[in-house]
């Protein structure tokens, strides 16, 4: 097992290279003069000379990218342009945004996907299994962006004035206070110092932050401003958990050692979540693990829908601003979340089956 | 295909094989079976015939402003007569957009678009994944490696993300956003390619025409490739849904097709924030690419069914 994975680490190394390559060269490749868009458009020739010469811009191509890997290999991501500050500062103000945001989507998709595959794979061929799959091809073919405007306008709009409004954007309502947790707890930490990051990065994740401060009034909140987001952002995993649960269900129920099972005499229910369930693990987890890079390209949509300042909306306003700082940065966090996450997949199909490892 | 009906027909005269049965024939009689894949199919030729006759059959010029020929305000709810809208109002099945334009003639003319641009990524996309994905099970070692470590590199960021970065890099437009979609969907058929390239590269038959003497584009062009057709087709289809969906989104995020140009995902994007207040200008093109990409994920999945040699069995 170690070794399995200790392989498999050294294997995402020439990737890793490659997703800094290809980052570097689509942010230079960024049409546009990167002086006077980081100066601003009144920058003179003799300014933008000296600021070149101080980025080392106009040292050969190779050379800036060695500089470049330099500066991430040291946590060093420069500065934003539009938001002069460190990138650094800001991916821990947004990134908490999106990781909520990502991770109750897959909740509820998991939540939703995986029981109602396994009842349409039990009851094969009835209304219930008929109906699941219609929503499931349905789900997986609306549009994030139409399906968010959609749900806000009816939970916002239709249902106004109903217990079941919900709010179609934002985080929290306004006067909610959201003390930080390390406050609360009397915790403090130097300003800009690691710990400091780590403590407002947790602050920032809502949820959590309202369960360590038992603030039941902000959790109430965020998450009522979380189910709309994470229902648009949930629907295509969803889909797509329930028809992966299904068929490898019905795949794992057809064979032999369920049929023993039956003839010993256990009840449906252990024969279902017991032995077939396990088995059918393998392929979901491969779902479950695409979805989630999915889920972060979605995010651009879902944040933009739900005025929500995430990565991705940040990033998609970055590229088109030509903000080179957080293009680079947050591009490359998310690809190497992306590489990361693909790895834990591989890791759980080498858990989860045993021939895989031996290979 | 014509070297297998002559050997067919060699058969036939022969007298060796009973009624001959093509694999089209039985994909074809497989995928009637499929009610899902009937469903597809229906959608699929409507939406067809509207791309073919959008000229004919929208009431209006798709990018003509109404404003002055025609009683109406901008964003105006759909007319219809049948459902009792007065008789002396202008009928608008799908409301006026906020420029003043027939919502219902551009979503007609839209599904030209949409159509184009799923067979126009995918096809370009096969079309390239197909070579590099031949070249690298093929010629395996170190091409091989080059191939498949620039795919993981593609496949390593989400699809939607790379393909904004690509548009910002190429400049906004339908074309580049195409290109956009197509690139990042490479990765894909490269690798469906490669693996029954590579499933069928030792076998016999390959050898032997070797043995004979053919040169490797040949073995690759003739002998191998075929195998991945199947594959393909099925990837291919349900590729033309989700190029749709991404192209929508690039329009939506204003990186696609540009106004006055009646691309759905567009409309929708220059509506977005008249949800609240005019919801059939967001609803209609929505459900358009919804109903259009439904079309393709049904299609496709019955192709998928349909091809399975596994289940030759079951019917054919």
């Amino acid at each position: 097992m170690f070794q399995y994975i200790v392989r498999r680490i050294f294997l995402s190394i020439p990737v890793l290279f490659g997703i800094l390559l290809v980052t570097f060269a689509l942010a230079r490749l960024i049409p546009g003069d990167p002086c006077r868009a980081i100066l601003g458009e009144k920058a003179t020739q003799a300014v933008c000379d000296r600021f070149i010469r101080e980025k080392g811009l106009d040292k050969p191509i190779y050379v800036q990218f060695g500089i470049y890997l330099g500066e991430i290999a040291r946590g060093d991501f420069g500065n934003s342009i539009r938001f002069s500050m460190p990138v650094t500062r800001l991916l821990v103000e947004r990134l908490p945004t999106t990781v909520e945001l990502s991770f109750s989507a897959l909740f509820v998709s998991m939540l939703i996907g995986i029981p109602l595959g396994i009842l349409s794979a039990v009851k094969h061929n009835s209304w219930v299994d008929v109906l699941t799959m219609v929503w499931a091809n349905t789900g997986v073919s609306m549009p994030v962006f139409w399906l968010g405007l959609m749900l806000a306008y009816f939970f916002s709009v239709i249902l106004k004035d109903t217990p079941f409004w919900l709010p179609p954007s934002g985080r929290v309502s306004p006067g909610i206070s959201a003390p930080p947790f390390n406050e609360v707890w009397g915790l403090t930490a130097q300003q800009g110092s690691a710990l400091d990051a780590i403590y407002q990065f947790i602050s920032r994740l809502n949820i959590l932050n309202a369960l360590l401060t038992a603030n039941w009034e902000l959790l109430k909140d965020a998450v009522q401003h979380l189910i709309l987001p994470s229902l648009a952002l949930g629907t295509i995993p969803m889909a797509l958990i329930a028809r992966m649960a299904r068929s490898s269900m019905l795949e794992v129920l057809g064979q032999d050692y369920i049929r023993t099972a039956r003839a010993k005499g256990l009840t449906q229910r252990m024969v279902v979540l017991k032995h077939a369930f396990r088995n059918s693990l393998l392929p979901l987890a491969t779902v479950i693990g695409l979805s989630l890079g999915s889920l972060l390209g979605g995010a651009v949509l879902t944040e933009t829908i739900f005025g929500l300042s995430g990565v991705g909306r940040t990033l998609f306003e970055a590229i088109t601003a030509r903000d080179y700082g957080i293009v680079q940065a947050f591009t490359v966090v998310i690809a190497v979340f992306f590489v990361v996450l693909n790895l834990i997949v591989d890791i759980s199909y080498a858990y989860l089956d045993p021939r895989i490892r031996l290979e | 295909m014509t070297n297998t009906d002559t050997q067919l027909a060699t058969l036939d005269a022969e007298g060796l094989s009973l009624k001959s049965v093509s694999l089209w024939q039985i994909t074809w009689r497989r995928l009637f079976k499929r009610k899902s894949a009937i469903v597809g199919l229906v959608i699929l030729g409507i939406l067809v015939v509207i791309a073919l006759t959008a000229q004919w059959i929208a009431p209006y010029d798709p990018i003509k402003v109404l404003l002055g020929t025609e009683p109406v305000k901008p964003r105006q709810a759909p007319c219809i007569h049948l459902l009792g809208c007065p008789a002396d109002q202008p009928q608008h099945i799908m409301g006026i957009d906020g420029n003043v334009r027939d919502q219902f003639s551009r979503l007609l003319y839209g599904a030209r678009l949409s159509l184009m641009v799923g067979f126009s990524t995918v096809t370009f996309a096969i079309v390239i994944g197909t070579v590099l994905g031949a070249l690298s099970g093929y010629f395996g070692g170190w091409i091989d490696n080059l191939i498949m470590r620039i795919m993981d590199v593609l496949l390593a960021f989400p699809s939607l993300l790379l393909a904004i970065a690509i548009v910002t890099v190429l400049g906004p437009g339908l074309i580049n956003a195409l290109l956009a979609i197509g690139i990042v969907s490479i990765p894909a058929y490269a690798r469906v390619v490669r693996a029954s390239v590579l499933s069928v590269r030792e076998m016999d038959y390959v050898s032997a025409t070797r043995a004979l003497g053919g040169n490797p584009f040949q073995i690759l062009f003739y002998r191998i490739l075929p195998n991945a057709l199947t594959p393909l087709i099925v990837q291919g289809t349900l590729g033309i849904a989700t190029a749709i969906l991404d192209a929508a989104a690039l329009s939506f995020l204003g990186l696609g097709a540009q106004p006055p140009t009646p691309e759905w995902g567009s409309m929708l994007g220059a509506e977005r924030n008249q949800v609240f207040t005019a919801p059939h200008l967001v609803f209609y093109p929505g459900a358009a690419i919804a109903l259009t990409v439904l079309s393709f994920n049904l299609l496709g999945d019955g192709l998928r069914d349909a091809l399975d040699p596994r289940l030759a069995h079951i019917s054919g």
